[in-house]
């Protein structure tokens, strides 16, 4: 093990090892940040929302957007699986259908960066109970 | 290096492990594996999450699912559901005991809305037997910044504006102690930290080093750098076997990054730090008889002065807090003293760690902002009394403090006020009471416990507080007179005037504050021969009221001796001269039939 010799390697040790834990510090503060929920189900999964989760997480953090990325259960829309909402700080979430990599990077460009609706949204027809 | 998009984190706390949760842990491990998740689900074993009664919990991250009660064999269910589908186990979901409502996660949960987490920052969040973890979360770095950027003066300064006061139950000023010892020559002096937690009922210490040691080690390094020493000595009970456990990994850790021995960080100062067994003697927690303790002499008191801080440990200056307070310090350096002290009262800053026991609803470990009130911690973080009870009393400060009432439940929760209503913050014990307990009782309770934990060295304690005890006791059983009322808080007056430490100063607390608030309830046993809660067996007898009696049999086939006679469908008989009172007849009657006379 290398020792920390400085408080200059402390910090860079300490830049290294805060993804570890970013999701969980993140999460206890979910507000103010972009949130994302992939729906999970088996028609969801079959559907390739593993692949379009995967590509969420990876690309909201390569384009440095404080966001949580959760996966779900069944959230009703079977028929236009995979489905992702996404929740902007402040506003109420929008549910986007047909979600593939091509349009998970169209949601991240055009909502989540300059809050742009695309095609294809589907209108939210249930209540969260918080 | 994987990148996990999941976190469950299991509690490895004393309470949550005694109820099985390695067993949870290595089950969840195993699931995540043979569904091929390792990569993406990393389940963690973190420290106390403070809610114990509902031990063993999980925790999922992101999502914040608060999973409570949870067996090994629901691993399965956690992984394939909540892991693979993202779909919640609703059965482990908390339920508000009031609204009986399922609550998913720890944000909308009563127990933790009120509370602010300082000295408990990191417990239930990172694993503490992994130090990457606490570097993440600016681990090291308040004591990287005062090696590097402060002189001691400069940070013994910081600790003072703070206003930290020692959360042992004194609530003497850290950073004016931390002066003392900085100011005194001496060519060797010490840092201790004191985690000799012997309250009945309290276990903050402990869980603060089983959740996150290196906050501990890393303070008192800083001390140690702050007042001049070079040598740091943990004394802690023999009985926390997972705390030593993990204080041993830690200081192992820390040794190797190079942040505890020799030349730490390149600053070229040198602090180690080594643990020191107490055999788990109350009065140990008395800085003076643990300094004893660690020199190898029998764990007494002396007289102050001299203090720690101008002759302790091997007659050396040494410093002595106790494992909350160091517990706050990197934050305080971190954030700043302004930070600090713009949360508590005018005279008590920062949060106070509770231990939450009793007669009520969330039981478990808490932090609230100095000035919270008690009906606040009693109410919406505790949840109310159990079972829709009336609330009696709350113990604060263990057996040094004081029983409050209902007339006190308004006031803001800080050292002075706590004092000035006849109790005292002590390490942070808070056992709630309900209309079923009796105040004597509660009085003599403690009083049997400061009996078998004084020392022995001086009289008044000694045999002032075994005096008291008997006292009590003839009152529990009938037998006390107005004399004996009289004696009890002259003799408690004494005791507290003429004691030797603290132990003895305080022990009749109990005493007095439960004279001063329920005296009624003393005149009742001593003129009427009534307990009205029921509780002293002398003064009650169980009877069985005819008219509700549907002669079910559940009381005679529960009695344990067989004192209850009595045919199926007729009225059954207690006989009295068999009985021992135990109550399981009431306990077991679903007629309301059983009565206490």
């Amino acid at each position: 093990m290398t020792k920390i010799k400085s408080l200059a390697d402390l910090k860079k040790m300490k830049a290294d090892l805060q993804s570890q834990i970013a999701l969980r510090e993140k999460s206890d503060n979910p507000e103010g940040r972009v949130q994302v929920r992939v729906a999970m189900a088996t028609c969801g999964i079959a559907s390739g929302a593993k692949e379009v989760m995967e590509f969420l997480i990876d690309e909201l953090e390569k384009r440095n957007i404080d966001a949580i990325v959760s996966q779900t259960g069944c959230m009703g829309y079977c028929y236009a699986e995979p489905t992702v909402e996404v929740t902007l700080p402040n506003q109420d979430p929008v549910v986007f259908g047909y979600v593939d990599k091509k349009k998970a990077d169209d949601i991240i460009e055009k909502y989540i960066k300059t809050g742009e609706l695309l095609e294809g949204i589907i209108p939210v027809n249930y209540e969260k109970i918080d | 290096m994987a990148k996990f998009k999941m976190h469950m984190l299991v509690c490895g706390g004393t309470g949550c492990r005694a109820s099985s949760s390695d067993m949870l842990y290595k089950n969840l491990k195993k699931e995540v594996q043979e569904k091929g998740l390792e990569n993406e689900v990393q389940v963690v074993t973190t420290g106390c999450f403070g809610f114990c009664e509902q031990g063993p919990i999980v925790k999922m991250i992101p999502d914040n699912t608060f999973y409570v009660g949870v067996k090994p064999e629901d691993a399965i269910e956690i992984v394939a559901e909540h892991a693979i589908k993202g779909r919640k186990v609703n059965r482990l979901l908390y339920k508000d005991p009031v609204k009986k409502e399922q609550i998913p996660d720890s944000k909308h949960m009563g127990f933790y809305k009120k509370q602010i987490r300082i000295a408990l920052r990191n417990c239930g969040l990172i694993d503490p037997e992994n130090i990457s973890e606490y570097l993440a979360l600016d681990g090291y770095e308040a004591l990287g910044k005062v090696l590097m950027e402060m002189t001691p003066e400069e940070a013994i300064q910081e600790v003072i504006d703070s206003g930290l006061r020692g959360r042992g139950g004194g609530g003497f000023p850290t950073g004016v102690k931390w002066k003392i010892a900085h100011d005194v020559k001496g060519e060797q002096k010490y840092v201790v930290c004191n985690a000799d937690e012997g309250d009945p009922g309290a276990f903050m210490d402990r869980s603060i080093l089983e959740g996150d040691p290196h906050s501990v080690l890393e303070a008192m390094t800083i001390n140690g750098y702050c007042i001049g020493a070079t040598k740091g000595l943990i004394y802690i009970r023999a009985e926390y076997p997972l705390a030593i456990k993990r204080l041993k990994i830690a200081i192992e850790q820390a040794r190797e990054y190079g942040l505890l021995g020799e030349d730490i960080m390149g600053s070229g100062f040198n602090f180690d730090i080594e643990l020191r067994y107490g055999a788990g003697a109350f009065v140990c927690g008395e800085e003076t008889a643990l300094i004893h303790s660690m020199e190898g002499e029998r764990g007494e008191p002396t007289f102050k002065p001299p203090f720690p801080a101008q002759s302790g440990y091997l007659g050396m200056p040494t410093n002595v807090n106790n494992v909350e307070t160091y517990a706050n310090i990197p934050v305080i350096i971190n954030k700043g003293a302004k930070w600090f002290s713009s949360i508590g009262t005018e005279k008590s800053k920062g949060t106070k760690v509770f231990a939450l026991a009793g007669k009520i609803n969330n039981v478990g470990l808490i932090e609230v902002p100095m000035g919270i009130t008690l009906r606040e911690v009693i109410f919406e973080i505790g949840g109310g009394i159990k079972g829709g009870k009336k609330f009696k009393a709350v113990q604060t400060g263990g057996p040094s403090g004081g029983c409050l009432t209902e007339k006190h439940l308004d006031t803001p929760i800080d050292y002075d006020n706590l004092l000035a209503s006849g109790s005292m913050m002590g390490s942070g014990g808070m056992i709630v009471m309900d209309e079923d307990d009796c105040m004597v009782s509660v009085a003599k309770f403690y009083l049997d416990f400061t009996v078998e934990e004084s020392c022995g060295k001086c009289s008044p304690c000694r045999i002032g507080n075994k005096r008291l005890y008997e006292i009590l006791d003839k009152i529990t059983k009938g037998q006390g007179t107005m004399e004996d009322l009289d004696k009890l808080r002259n003799l408690s007056q004494v005791i507290k005037d003429t004691s030797l430490c603290g132990l003895g100063q305080t022990s009749p607390n109990p005493v007095l504050s439960t004279l001063d608030n329920f005296y009624d309830e003393y005149l009742a046993h001593v003129t009427e021969q009534k307990c009205f809660a029921g509780q002293c067996k002398d003064l009650i007898r169980y009877e069985i009221i005819p008219e509700n009696c549907v002669g079910c049999t559940a009381c005679a086939r529960n009695c344990p001796v067989n004192c209850i006679a009595g045919e199926r469908k007729q009225v059954h008989l207690i006989d009295q001269s068999l009985c021992i009172k135990c109550g399981a007849c009431m306990e077991k009657c679903k007629f309301n039939a059983v009565t206490i006379i």
